[in-house]
């Protein structure tokens, strides 16, 4: 394999990258990052994190030394339309002492202060990597906390080395699970969801909330954008969960199915077709008990539909044969962009993802057009030397990628946590277009080096190869250049 | 002067980790990548931190221990990740800190790294600088100090032939005061060597490729030739009471060592010019004599916006000291000097920095979190916040402007070049105070002047 492989940087990595039309379709992911590689992934408590912070009348307390919560400090943009908790950066800041020690003694302090000083309606407590190290009994402590306090004190197992950001989401829903269940539910509609794995980046889950009430349908609880614990408390009385995201939030879903026998729908809020399609998997739940739903739903769908194709087709005049890489945390984020990417007239030439699973490579190595790259957890070598071999002129991802993209010349648009435009909805699309448009049709690339030296050569009368400047890569070799030219 | 026992939580924390810091310092050196000895999670969070405040690309390769390493020790992983960043990245140095992680389970760097050299002596390795770096004692800043001191132990081992270089060691500086530094040397016509310098590997230009270790830094050839320079300037009063990169050169090389303050404001960089005539035997430059007329004429201008303005300083120290004595010589009225390091002596410096300017002193406070200085300085009814971006909760809160300096800057652009550092640097600074005070003051008046 090794000699027949053109693709990769890292050896170890060469089945973390495929080609869509090269062959069967084999790739390893979720594996740990390779070491010495400069890897875009995260950790257990970063998963877990990314998760539970947008709950915002709850206190997330990181036990651990200060870096784990100084570098999370309200660095998304998870509104709240009432109590702002969650944008305070609270931690044990362990010390010496208190690693040689323990820091049992510490953490119940912290608490106790904590909790006093703002009034939680629950308190989170996570674990880092030096508490595994060092075994303080976060659940002894919180079990004391919780009776102490009267509140709900619970423990997130997500001590960093412990696997990926996925081992995070799973330790946050089942923190989230010890929640679910201890609320009355008695005024529930029987037509109501809880709305599962949007964290309500720039307003958007209340996009969704919007066009869930205009069907009917009642949302119990946020989980987790724009969350309260006495929602989270009382989901069990929704007659469905809708979960968006391949990975956030699913094992949530399934322990409420296990344990309430709510049954739970996919859902995807990026792009009109994924949009719509999730609007009426929900109609199609209820109809039996609202046969009205359906109708209700078709009209919001042809309304919202009708007022943003015309504004999109305006755009699309701009952007029709451009390319796109996408490079994002979970995969069900790139297929909803994927398609997105369609109805703007693009193409998508590398596209890959964190923490994708088997599955959804395999999913994308069928939905995209052969020649697509697909790559499992990335680092900038590979990321930069793709998107410049496309020639892409937007790059979708995360804020650690931006720069790569702009070193190379090309656009860039955040699709991340951090993001601080709604994109969700059909509204969000028309911003998702928005964002595409301002920068693939900026004058600025013209002159980046890369597009200069391609401009100069079609001036010289030649067509200008894809990526000017550079000779393709020799089979089994990164597209770099030698150690010498590099280091020069 | 208060320590924090107050509270025993921290929220909001005025201070990033130690290893944070070793990445900044390893980044300014050419060939480099910073190395952290660890689990995955902290070198993306320390890269995703970094790059929002230089927009720039920040490689922080990593170890990336999973949990059987956590228990059998990261040494294999360690040597993996070594070979790896060698052979991928063609690393010429390998900037190796650990986290806290690796320092509570043990794992012996200087060890594994000799093992390394031993197992892999045929290939041609590159340098590896090792620090220990864990955070639960020290900073960002003491991370920062403490890589560029074991830089200097590490690579700079022989004596060479004596030249006319001046070494500078900038601290934690922005790109554009590494810059102006190394202007500054090359005015008392010295060539610089800067311990460490991104003023290109932070600050880069656009590029054709992408390079797999950005270019610029300082080079293997110059670091090692720090031995025979005519001098070291080493900024930070806080560096006074320790023992620093500087030391190594003064006691093994016989380098003669100037340790001063950040040069923020006029005396200070004052100091910085003394120190630079002591070491070049050139007289002050005419250019700089004039920079400072034009300082000093500023003040002047514009003494009476800005005289008695209270204000509060938070940050790094050694920054925060030379920010408060500079608004002590423009007469504003330093209330509150607060940082998140602890035991860095910051009372003292502050005193001795400010001398007999400040009619009042101000309240000093190390080892607090944002929270306390919001709390202490509530009370003081500060006009002015200057510090790094994470001051921003508190001025929209009391609705008064935020002069950002240092690091991080996350919510404005060009954080990296902005000038602190020199004569110009404190024009520049003293533009920003006198136009904040008029902003304000033009926003809150019902008559709108046009003429402030
Ligand atoms: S574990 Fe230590 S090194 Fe890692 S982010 Fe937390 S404080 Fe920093
Ligand atoms: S110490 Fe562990 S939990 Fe904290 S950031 Fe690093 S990997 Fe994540």
């Amino acid at each position: 394999m090794a000699e027949t492989s053109p693709l990769t940087v890292f050896e170890e990595r060469q089945d973390q990258i495929h080609c869509t039309g090269d062959g069967p379709f084999e790739m390893a992911c979720n594996r740990d990052s390779l070491a010495g590689a400069v890897s875009q992934r995260a950790c257990v408590f970063c998963g877990s994190r990314v998760v539970l912070y947008p709950i915002a009348d709850a206190l997330h307390l990181v036990h651990g030394p200060i870096g784990c919560a100084a570098y999370t400090w309200d660095i998304r943009g998870s509104l709240s339309s009432g109590p702002e908790l969650h944008r305070l950066s609270f931690s044990t800041d362990l010390r010496e002492r208190d690693v040689i020690f323990g820091g049992e003694k510490k953490l119940a302090a912290a608490l106790d202060e904590l909790i006093d000083r703002h009034h939680p309606n629950a308190a989170f407590v996570y674990s880092t990597c030096i508490v595994g190290i060092i075994g303080d009994d976060l659940e002894a402590v919180c079990r004391t906390m919780t009776e102490k306090k009267g509140i709900p004190v619970i423990p997130v197992l997500s001590e960093g080395f412990k696997g990926n950001k996925r081992a995070g989401y799973l330790a946050a829903c089942k923190a989230m699970n010890r929640l679910v269940g201890t609320g009355d539910v008695t005024d529930i509609s029987p037509v109501s969801v809880n709305i599962l794995g949007d964290f309500n980046l720039a307003g958007e889950i209340w996009i969704i909330r919007n066009y869930f009430e205009r069907m009917g349908v009642q949302v119990v609880a946020n989980i987790t954008g724009d969350g309260r614990v006495a929602d989270i408390r009382r989901a069990h009385g929704a007659a469905l969960n809708v979960v968006q995201c391949s990975g956030a939030t699913l094992d949530l879903a399934k322990m409420m199915r296990e344990e309430h026998g709510v049954p739970f729908v996919r859902a995807a809020y990026l792009g009109i077709e994924d949009m719509a399609d999730s609007l009426y998997r929900i109609a199609d739940f209820f109809k039996g008990i609202d046969p009205g739903i359906v109708d209700r739903t078709r009209a919001l769908v042809r309304e919202e539909v009708s007022a943003l194709l015309p504004r999109l087709a305006e755009m699309r005049r701009d952007l029709e044969g451009k390319k796109a890489a996408i490079y994002v945390g979970g995969a069900f984020k790139a297929f909803s962009l994927i398609k997105a990417f369609r109805h703007l007239g693009m193409t998508v030439a590398v596209v890959g993802s964190q923490t994708g699973t088997e599955e959804d490579y395999a999913e994308l190595a069928q939905v995209t057009d052969p020649g697509t790259i697909i790559i499992d957890d990335a680092n900038p070598l590979e990321l930069s030397r793709f998107v410049k071999e496309k020639d892409v002129d937007v790059f979708v991802g995360g804020v650690k990628e931006r720069p790569i993209a702009y070193k190379l010349g090309v656009g860039f648009c955040d699709h991340n946590h951090e993001r601080k435009i709604a994109l969700e909805g059909f509204e969000g699309m028309y911003n998702f277009a928005r964002e595409v448009h301002a920068s693939a049709m900026s004058p600025v690339w013209r002159f980046v080096p890369r597009r200069e030296a391609q401009n100069r050569a079609a001036a010289k009368g030649g067509t200008a190869p894809a990526d000017a400047g550079s000779d393709a890569p020799a089979p089994g070799e990164a597209n770099i250049p030698n150690d010498k030219e590099a280091v020069a | 002067m208060k320590t924090k026992e107050s509270f025993v939580s921290t929220t909001n924390a005025c201070k990033l980790c130690k290893p944070l810091g070793a990445t900044l310092a390893f980044k300014g050196v050419e060939g480099c990548v910073p190395f952290l000895h660890g689990s995955q999670g902290c070198a993306t969070y320390m890269r995703r931190y970094i790059i929002s405040h230089f927009r720039e690309p920040m490689d922080i390769a990593s170890s990336s221990l999973g949990e059987k390493n956590a228990i059998y020790g990261g040494g294999p992983n360690l040597k993996k990740g070594l070979l790896n960043v060698m052979q991928k990245y063609g690393a010429k140095v390998v900037g190796v800190a650990s986290t806290c992680l690796t320092e509570t389970i043990g794992d012996d760097m200087p060890m594994i790294i000799a093992e390394f050299r031993r197992e892999f002596g045929d290939l041609d390795l590159p340098e590896i600088v090792q620090v220990s770096t864990p955070s639960y004692e020290g900073t960002h800043t003491e991370g920062f100090h403490a890589a560029v001191r074991a830089m200097a132990d590490q690579l700079v081992t022989d004596k060479v032939e004596p030249h006319g270089g001046v070494n500078v060691m900038p601290g934690l500086a922005s790109a554009e005061d590494q810059r102006h530094l190394a202007e500054l040397v090359r005015l008392f016509g010295a060539e610089p060597t800067l311990l460490p310098d991104t003023s290109d590997t932070l600050d880069g230009p656009a590029l054709m490729e992408y390079e797999r270790i950005p270019s610029g830094g300082t080079p293997l050839s110059a670091i090692r030739a720090m031995s025979g320079a005519r001098g070291t300037v080493e900024l930070g009063r806080t560096l006074k009471g320790m023992r620093t990169g500087g030391d190594g050169l003064a006691q093994r090389f016989d380098v003669p060592l100037f340790k001063i303050g950040t040069p923020v404001g006029l005396r200070e960089t004052d100091g910085l010019c003394a120190a630079l005539e002591a070491i070049t035997g050139a007289p002050m430059p005419k250019a700089l004599l004039k920079e400072r007329g034009r300082l000093v004429d500023a003040l002047v201008d514009g003494h009476k916006y800005v005289f008695g303005k209270r204000v509060v300083v938070y940050g790094e120290p050694d920054l925060a000291i030379g920010l408060t004595a500079f608004l002590a010589e423009m007469g504003a009225q330093p209330v509150l000097v607060a940082t998140g390091a602890e035991k860095c002596g910051l009372a003292g410096h502050v005193a001795e920095a400010c001398g007999d300017l400040l009619r009042e002193r101000p309240e000093i406070c190390e080892g607090v979190d944002f929270h306390e200085i919001a709390e202490k300085a509530e009370a003081m009814g500060p006009e002015l916040l200057v510090g790094n971006s994470k001051g921003y909760p508190s001025a929209r809160k009391w609705n008064i402007p935020l002069i950002r300096t240092g690091f991080p800057i996350h919510d404005r652009f060009g954080g990296q070049r902005i000038l602190h550092m020199g004569y110009k640097g404190a024009l520049g600074l003293y533009d920003a105070v006198v136009n904040a005070v008029l902003e304000k003051k033009q926003s809150d008046s019902p008559v709108g002047y046009g003429y402030l």
